[in-house]
């Protein structure tokens, strides 16, 4: 119910502005809505988002699944941490349109190359969060479960993976965060369809109802597999916690 | 089956560096069917001692004989229960191949049947001990070590519970250490009693009682008891 009343201020702001605007620069809700049924009923839109969902989709699993078992192994074996941290700390750092535009100059305009950049961008912050995450592991517990030859499958699975659940969720979210900025900047660059594409297209023609279009209907999907998926997973993940007041 | 424990010694090092000895040189032994107590002031080195035991430490001198493939069941000082499973998934997992009928045996005794769903954060102290209690005994095991099982419950839990142990240990045959610092609780279980310094731990004494657990009088006891008197003792 907040959450709706929230949406609604944010309509009515953005709507009073454009009538002190007016225009090309900042149009109003409808017009942007013309604009967004234009092109779903010509399936522009649904090509473009679907292109990048897809990208997203691809490269926000294959940074956490790496991310997530290098920042293991480092949170586990010193050695590893060692010798990862440089590595660490350099793609940490390293700004998101350097790995893009390296990766289109050394694989070319591909798709391999615009999910890989966008996956090495997400990967260290995956690495980090899940290496603190390991380094928290409640060692009395690890000795309960030696103690009691649990196989070690069963082990990670019910001893290990409970705690590090917070960490991947909260990795998880700030990782997708991420990957959707950076995902258009990729599309920017160099794909020929997405909504980094399309926004692109509308930056050239300075056609603001089009941008809009784009970026609002992508910001609504956000919303909602934020809604839909990341948050299940949090609450299933600490449901035995005793609830909060 | 047996446990033989002969430890030369074991140091560890500090954070600052220094070394610290834990243990002095120490031997003992325990058959199955056998309880074997360990009784000694706070911080003598009992917990370092089972760890060495259980396998979790390799960092010392001597030497352990455990059966191969003996099956371990153990309650800690702390329950060390995990938050995220409910109390009969704690218990099944660490007894996959208990059998419904046990696990029901089980939490009858331990009094646990209304908790089968909660989670470990929703109990008490007490219950988490049994909760603790019937996962060791639910492995079915071999070996059974019992580090501090009763201490911070009232008196009437820790009597009942004490007597439930002896229940439950009774039925099988399996080797029973148990750690703690009540005189009380250890001549109404032990069969073998083993005094300990303080640190660094070396057997001040060792003490068999030859009178079967089940018809130990109150005026045995008793008797066990004035027997006893020397050794410095820490108060429960």
């Amino acid at each position: 119910m907040l959450r709706l009343l929230s949406f609604a201020l944010f309509l009515a702001i953005w709507w009073i502005a454009a009538l002190f605007v007016g225009g090309a620069k900042l149009p109003s809700p409808p017009a942007v809505l013309d604009v967004i049924i234009a092109e779903a009923s010509s399936g522009a839109l649904f090509l473009h988002l679907g292109a990048t969902l897809a990208r997203v989709a691809l490269s926000f699993v294959l940074a956490m699944s790496v991310g997530s078992a290098i920042g293991y192994l480092m949170g586990r074996v010193k050695l590893a941490d060692r010798l990862g941290d440089p590595w660490l700390i350099l793609l940490l750092n390293l700004p998101a349109l350097v790995v893009i535009v390296l990766a289109y100059i050394w694989a070319g305009l591909t798709e391999a190359a615009a999910i890989a950049a966008i996956a090495i961008n997400k990967l260290p912050t995956a690495v980090v969060t899940l290496r603190e995450g390991t380094r928290a592991l409640d060692r009395s517990l690890d000795e309960m479960a030696t103690v009691f030859a649990m196989p070690r499958w069963r082990a990670f699975r019910h001893v290990v993976l409970p705690q590090l659940a917070p960490y991947i969720a909260a990795s998880a979210r700030s990782g997708l965060s991420l990957v959707w900025k950076i995902v258009l900047v990729a599309e920017l660059l160099g794909r020929p369809n997405g909504v980094g594409f399309e926004i692109g297209v509308a930056f050239q023609l300075f056609d603001t109802p089009r941008l809009l279009a784009y970026s609002l209907t992508f910001a609504a999907v956000v919303l909602v597999i934020e809604t839909a998926l990341v948050q299940p997973f949090e609450a299933r993940a600490t449901r035995w916690r005793p609830r909060a007041a | 089956m047996r446990l033989e424990v002969e430890i030369t010694g074991k140091t560890y090092r500090s954070a600052a560096g220094e070394t610290h000895e834990v243990l002095a040189p120490l031997k003992f032994a325990l058959q199955s069917g056998e309880i074997g107590v360990l009784i000694g002031p706070s911080g003598c080195g009992k917990s370092t001692m089972l760890r060495i035991i259980l396998g979790l430490d390799r960092d010392f001198a001597g030497h352990v004989a455990r059966p191969p493939k003996a099956r371990i069941g153990m309650v800690f000082q702390e329950p060390r229960l995990l938050p995220w499973r409910s109390v009969e998934q704690n218990v099944r997992l660490a007894a996959p191949d208990a059998s419904d009928a046990k696990l029901a045996e089980l939490f009858r005794i331990l009094e646990l049947d209304a908790h089968r769903s909660h989670y470990p954060g929703e109990l008490s102290l007490g219950l988490a001990r049994r909760v603790a209690l019937a996962r060791a005994f639910a492995v079915e095991p071999d070996l059974l070590v019992l580090d501090e099982p009763l201490a911070s419950l009232d008196d009437a839990l820790a009597r009942r519970l004490r007597d439930e142990i002896a229940t439950l240990v009774a039925s099988r045959s399996v080797m029973t250490l148990l750690v703690t610092h009540s005189l009380d609780d250890a001549i109404r279980l032990g069969d073998r009693l083993f005094f300990l310094s303080p640190r660094p731990a070396r057997i001040v004494q060792e003490v068999p009682i030859s009178i079967p657990r089940a018809e130990r009088s109150e005026a045995e006891l008793a008797g066990i008891r004035v027997g006893l008197a020397s050794p410095p003792l820490e108060s429960k």
